[in-house]
């Protein structure tokens, strides 16, 4: 029986030796997690959000300063996507999201005065100085930096209009 | 195929009642252009086509109208002569009734084909590549309904070197039988078009599966098939989704493609026996596909059959000319009566890709309201590819995706045996239909928040390399402006200088 004790507690000593040792030498060094929901985040900074750009509100998430559904342009996705990566829920049906908008330019209003242009975090609007400015549709985030920016209120922040291969057949009604 | 399926025949699918008759005994009728069509840009699987053609341009039957755009796309061209009068929106044939791109042309009557039109005679001396080249310059694409560019489809094969051709003559959509009547009709045309797409591919034989509800068509293709050792017809237990591309390769082959893979992983590929008619006018005639076989059937139609119209017609057109109908549709339908689309209106036109118009009366229709699932399994028992789609329903119903795709909903091919089995009529393919979309949305929108937070990050380090630029520039001109008025004053020193000197040599002197 003393054998048995004796080889367990040897046994049990030494594997618990190599655990930690192997422990502190394989340790991995505590991810902070902002950099993974900055990723999340649309990296526009537009500052929507009211913090100094994405870095800035990832942070503030993840001090749990801010709810992760403080992202107006990201709308109920990151929110979802924020949510998961911090294991918390959250109740989506808070979160205001009309669907994916988009800027649009009033081409008699606008005077060309490349004001918006120059706020627009993904130079989705072109144009040049008494052009008529236009947004590229496919870059336009619909952040509505460009909008307040505007000295004829020429911009317009609309849903994006569904087109044939946006389409998606609605879910059927439940019973 | 596995020992059960052996032993106690197929388990999978549906045996729906398949109201082929009257309508696939009729004689085929040939539909007369009509005063205008309307070609669709987008009426091909990939991008839509670029249009070749101005408004006010005069076009004869088989001129290029459009361009393909990008590697899956097709050409299109003009179904008839006549004037280009318009090219711009029109209702798609699409349940949301949204607007596509569409060349509008003004019919002259005269149906002239165009005199540029290659032709070959002796096919079989080209090479592979340029057949595929030509069924491109023909557009060419699929003709069972998902309509992929034929000519990307016999290319591919051939890289992929597949062995085996399979025909899909199953036709296992009810109400349909447009395939069947090609076949009657047609079947030399067909089988040549087997041969030259065997051909193309550098397989070496080539299986034409036929549902054995077809009698007539399968021993008109036996008779043509004849001569080639190449063809061989092989009749097929009806059961609908017989002519799905995986179920056809299981049971001709006994092959089972895996999960997310294509028919060229085992060595196969399927096509409808209507894209070989399609393939042999465009090499031996040089005819674009232009035209179409179409089965115009359903309880509110006054002549039901089959009829080749023009690409292009309004199908409220096709209606007028087979007859009209008895009575309001309850539903219209573009396709087959399983997987076809639903028509919000018919002042839509037919596309390459219409293998039907079902006009229904309200008592085919059989709306019911929908229950409580009661868990029976007759939708797994149905399902052809082994799914749960009750389960998938749950969990599309509680807005879960990802759950309905960890359980196979990317493997669902939306034939609808699991909502046309069940007996609590729940719209279950419905439900995948919309999951499936949503993910395609979720998956176009992850990839422009990419490509957005790309735009964005350039726009920073562009800002940031200006705003070095220009302090750079304002330090340099500091610089220069510092030194340029040290060499003034240093300058101004010497002129001093050398302005004193002589003064003081002058006082000198």
């Amino acid at each position: 029986m003393i054998a048995a004790l004796l080889s367990l507690t040897i046994l049990g000593l030494t594997l618990g030796l190599m655990l930690g040792i192997a422990g502190k030498l394989l340790a991995v060094e505590a991810d902070s997690g902002i950099a993974a929901l900055e990723a999340l985040l649309p990296g526009t900074n537009c500052g929507q959000c009211g913090f100094p750009g994405c870095s800035g509100a990832a942070t503030a998430i993840a001090e749990g300063r801010s709810s992760p559904a403080c992202c107006p342009p990201g709308g109920k996705a990151v929110a979802q996507a924020l949510a998961e990566k911090m294991g918390v829920s959250l109740d989506l049906s808070s979160v205001a999201d009309a669907g994916p908008k988009l800027a649009r330019v009033a081409e008699d209003l606008c005077i060309g005065c490349c004001r918006c242009l120059k706020t627009c975090p993904t130079d989705a609007i072109v144009g040049a100085s008494k052009q008529i400015h236009n947004v590229l549709k496919e870059a336009c985030t619909g952040c509505e930096a460009c909008a307040s920016h505007c000295p004829t209120e020429a911009i317009q922040i609309v849903p994006t209009p569904v087109t044939l291969p946006h389409w998606v057949m609605p879910r059927p009604l439940p019973a | 195929m596995g020992l059960m399926e052996k032993f106690f025949g197929l388990s999978w699918g549906i045996h729906p009642e398949d109201h082929k008759r009257p309508a696939a005994d009729a004689v085929t009728r040939v539909m007369p252009t009509p005063e205008r069509l309307y070609i669709s840009l987008a009426q091909h699987l990939g991008a839509p086509a670029l249009p070749t053609v101005l408004v006010g341009q005069k076009v004869k039957k088989g001129d290029r109208l459009a361009n393909p755009q990008g590697p899956v796309s097709a050409a299109l061209h003009a179904p008839a002569s006549g004037l280009v009068v318009a090219i711009g929106e029109i209702p798609a044939p699409h349940p949301s009734g949204l607007p596509v791109l569409a060349v509008t042309l003004e019919s002259d009557g005269l149906d002239a084909w165009a005199d540029d039109l290659e032709g070959c005679d002796a096919p079989f001396d080209l090479e592979p590549d340029e057949i595929s080249r030509r069924v491109a310059a023909a557009g060419v694409v699929g003709m069972g309904g998902a309509t992929f560019p034929s000519a990307l489809k016999l290319s591919s094969s051939r890289k992929a070197g597949i062995r085996t051709l399979i025909m899909n003559g199953g036709e296992c959509e009810p109400y349909l039988s447009c395939d069947d009547r090609l076949m009657r009709d047609k079947a030399d045309v067909i089988v040549d078009g087997i041969r030259l797409m065997l051909h193309a591919t550098g397989a070496q034989a080539a299986l034409v599966g036929i549902e054995d509800n077809k009698p007539e068509a399968i021993a008109a293709m036996r008779l043509a098939a004849a001569p080639y050792g190449e063809v061989s017809v092989r009749p097929l237990p009806a059961r609908y989704p017989m002519g799905s591309e995986k179920q056809l390769i299981l049971v001709l082959t006994g092959q089972e493609t895996p999960a997310g893979r294509l028919p060229a992983d085992v060595g196969v590929a399927v096509h409808n026996v209507g894209t070989a008619k399609a393939v042999s006018d465009a090499i031996r005639l040089g005819r674009p596909l232009v035209s179409r076989l179409l089965t115009i059937n359903g309880g509110a139609v006054g002549r039901p059959g089959n009829l080749l119209a023009p690409v292009g017609a309004l199908v409220e057109d096709v209606i007028a000319f087979a007859g009209g109908l008895k009575e309001p549709p309850a539903r219209l339908i573009m396709g087959g009566p399983m997987m076809g689309l639903s028509l919000p209106h018919a002042r839509v036109p037919v596309i390459k890709g219409t293998s039907g118009i079902l006009a229904f009366s309200a008592a085919e229709t059989n709306d019911r309201a929908q229950e409580a699932c009661i868990r029976c399994a007759s939708c797994v028992r149905a399902c052809p590819i082994g799914l749960l789609p009750l389960e998938m329903a749950r969990h599309v119903e509680a807005g879960d995706l990802k759950g309905a795709v960890r359980i196979g909903l990317k493997d669902c091919i939306a034939c609808g045996c699991c909502a046309y089995v069940c007996p609590a009529h729940i719209p279950l393919v419905q439900y995948f239909s919309h999951a499936k979309g949503a993910l395609a949305a979720e998956d176009r929108a992850k990839l422009r928040a990419e490509a957005v937070k790309k735009l964005a990050q350039a726009r920073s380090t562009r800002l940031a390399q200006e705003a070095r630029e220009k302090a750079e520039l304002a330090a340099r001109r500091k610089a220069e402006r510092a030194a340029a008025a040290k060499a003034a004053r240093e300058t101004a020193g010497t002129v001093e200088q050398s302005g004193t000197e002589p003064a003081a040599g002058s006082a000198s002197t």
